[in-house]
């Protein structure tokens, strides 16, 4: 709070406009439409659309389709997590121990940040292509049959492995600014003591870092639900037979290419309580929570 | 560091340079595939060296792209990327330094709401509200306009977060200061403010770059003319249309450009970008 303040009535309004007029018109309005339409169901030729309560709801919960969109989400976006958080963990432990050449490896791991989400799956789905990448000749050597066009679980390791290169350097850089943050006292202390790297690793740095794991965790888990969007359309495009069909990618298959309004506003209104829940997690018990 | 360990030096050196290979993997298989013909492709797998057809790949895409595949030559979808992220960029932090000055510097009724307001865009990402978006906007005539493109886009509440938390750590003697002086409120702004915010507007400028350069799912809904394709969207319907007749050489040599910005901001700008990175999060 500022004690000191001008008392101008009307400019601080003129100076919010922009941003309020944006945030009207492009976010809270559509969020309404979203709502609304959660509980309309239009018929078969779009004219007419009737007001059916939580019928657009009930029926999601019934529908297979939408329990296994579900269950491709928790597994992709854990697989995502876990993948990324354990590469970035290492490479910044290792990075911690430099001492001259930490600037040359953090610049050579940090620029896939930059790569758009749709460039890296397409990356990568070049490298499994099954006629000319890299990877299923290598795989093929092994004895190793790779076909993502068909095989689900190999279309799932694909996007996972898409989605977590891209924010390796994310979680790198916020693991690395973490473990500078631990007083070289307390390792220094352990070393003394007689306890040696593995030991040390495991009773001090790696409590002392659960503040920053806590918080990419959560990070992650938002970037694996909502921003691989562009990966997922970019390669499976949600198949083969649904194996990669994301919730947020079945909102807008089912809202732009199946017309289905009602059903894409009920699972747009899931999506948002779901983003509100980890924001306020972020938010709540990020900051305070997680103290040592 | 603590003790001197030769061997986990080394193996902490392994580590780094197996993960800097595994990081730049996909890149290097892009690049090198974009310097052969279609036929190198034919023979099975592809080759892991460079080949001689560099230039005329590249000049190729620029100049003319892929015309069965209806999109545009790639320099022009680089101009339209580069029009699109300029325009996200600038535009959200004008909009939401304004917010900011109007939020920490006065009092007035319904200020806490007009926060909130702001602050609710947070739990909104576009992939979220993505129907009910695009109507509002063809029903205002955006479809296919640079206007359609950013405007939409640009309301951030990160960005006034950081803005409100730059400037609630300035001293209160600045506002005294100047109104001793005589300075209103926007001149206040203006030549205290402004000066005193440029690194944060710096490095948030090089996040929202990268951010506005590398939007997919909104470019590929609101244009459907090719004359404003962005190049981020434009691959995927290249790669899209190029699935009969693989042309893998010309979609990877679209690849390399279409990263070359962003990568380049971060990598040349590694400090701002740091600096932005950390504080967007706050």
């Amino acid at each position: 709070m500022k004690r000191t303040i001008f008392r101008n009535q009307l400019l601080p309004w003129l100076l919010l406009a922009p941003q309020l007029a944006i945030t009207f018109i492009f976010f809270l309005w559509p969020a309404a439409q979203a709502v609304w339409q959660s509980f309309l169901r239009e018929d078969a030729f779009g004219i007419n659309s009737t007001f059916v309560w939580f019928e657009n709801y009930r029926r999601l919960w019934g529908s297979a389709e939408y329990l296994n969109s579900m269950k491709v989400t928790l597994i992709f976006a854990v697989s995502v997590t876990v993948l990324s958080m354990g590469v970035a963990l290492l490479m910044a432990v290792a990075v911690d121990r430099m001492l001259r050449s930490t600037r040359i490896y953090t610049t050579l791991l940090v620029w896939p940040y930059a790569v758009a989400p749709a460039v890296a799956g397409i990356l990568w789905w070049f490298i499994f292509n099954p006629t000319v990448g890299i990877m299923p000749y290598v795989l093929g050597q092994m004895g190793i049959r790779w076909n993502h066009i068909s095989n689900p679980d190999q279309a799932m390791t694909l996007v996972v492995i898409a989605s977590a290169w891209k924010q390796i350097s994310y979680n790198f850089l916020f693991f690395v600014a973490g473990l500078q943050a631990i007083p070289a006292s307390l390792r220094e202390a352990a070393a003394i003591d007689g306890a040696g790297p593995i030991k040390r690793f495991f009773t001090i740095t790696f409590p002392l870092l659960s503040p920053t794991t806590f918080f990419l965790l959560v990070v992650n888990i938002v970037y694996s639900m909502f921003e691989t969007f562009a990966v997922i359309d970019s390669t499976t495009e949600g198949g083969p037979a649904q194996a990669t069909n994301i919730m947020v990618y079945k909102v807008y298959f089912d809202g732009f290419i199946g017309q289905n309004m009602g059903s894409s506003g009920a699972q747009s209104v899931i999506l948002m309580l779901i983003v509100i829940a980890l924001t306020v997690i972020q938010f709540r018990y990020v900051e305070k929570k997680v103290e040592y | 560091m603590i003790e001197n360990r030769p061997f986990l030096n080394i193996l902490a050196h392994l580590v780094l340079i197996f993960g800097v290979a595994l990081v730049a993997l996909p890149v290097w298989v892009a690049f090198v595939a974009s310097t052969h013909t279609a036929t190198d492709f034919s023979s099975g797998t592809i080759p892991m060296w460079p080949g001689p057809h560099l230039v005329e790949n590249y000049s190729r895409m620029l100049d003319a792209g892929v015309s069965t595949s209806g999109t545009p030559p790639v320099g022009q979808m680089m101009v339209n990327s580069l029009i699109m992220a300029l325009a996200i960029a600038i535009g959200k932090i004008i909009i939401s330094i304004l917010s900011a000055f109007a939020i920490v510097y006065f009092r007035f009724p319904l200020r806490n709401l007009a926060f909130w307001c702001i602050f609710v865009t947070l739990m909104l990402p576009v992939e979220v509200r993505i129907v009910p978006t695009f109507k509002v906007v063809a029903d205002l005539g955006l479809l296919n306009s640079y206007a359609g493109l950013s405007i939409p886009l640009i309301a951030s509440a990160t960005a006034t977060f950081l803005f409100r938390q730059v400037f609630l750590t300035m001293p209160d003697e600045l506002v005294e200061a100047a109104r001793i002086d005589g300075a209103g409120p926007m001149k206040f702004f203006r030549d205290i403010l402004l000066p005193l915010s440029r690194t944060n507007i710096a490095a948030l400028f090089v996040i929202l770059f990268i951010y506005g350069w590398n939007q997919y799912l909104w470019p590929l809904l609101v244009t459907t003319d090719s004359g404003y394709y962005t190049i981020v969207a434009g691959i995927k319907r290249m790669a899209d249309a190029v699935d009969g007749l693989p042309q893998w050489h010309l979609v990877m040599a679209t690849a390399v450009m279409a990263m070359l910005p962003p990568v380049l901001v971060v990598v040349l700008m590694q400090k701002l970008f740091v600096k932005g990175l950390v504080e967007t999060e706050k």
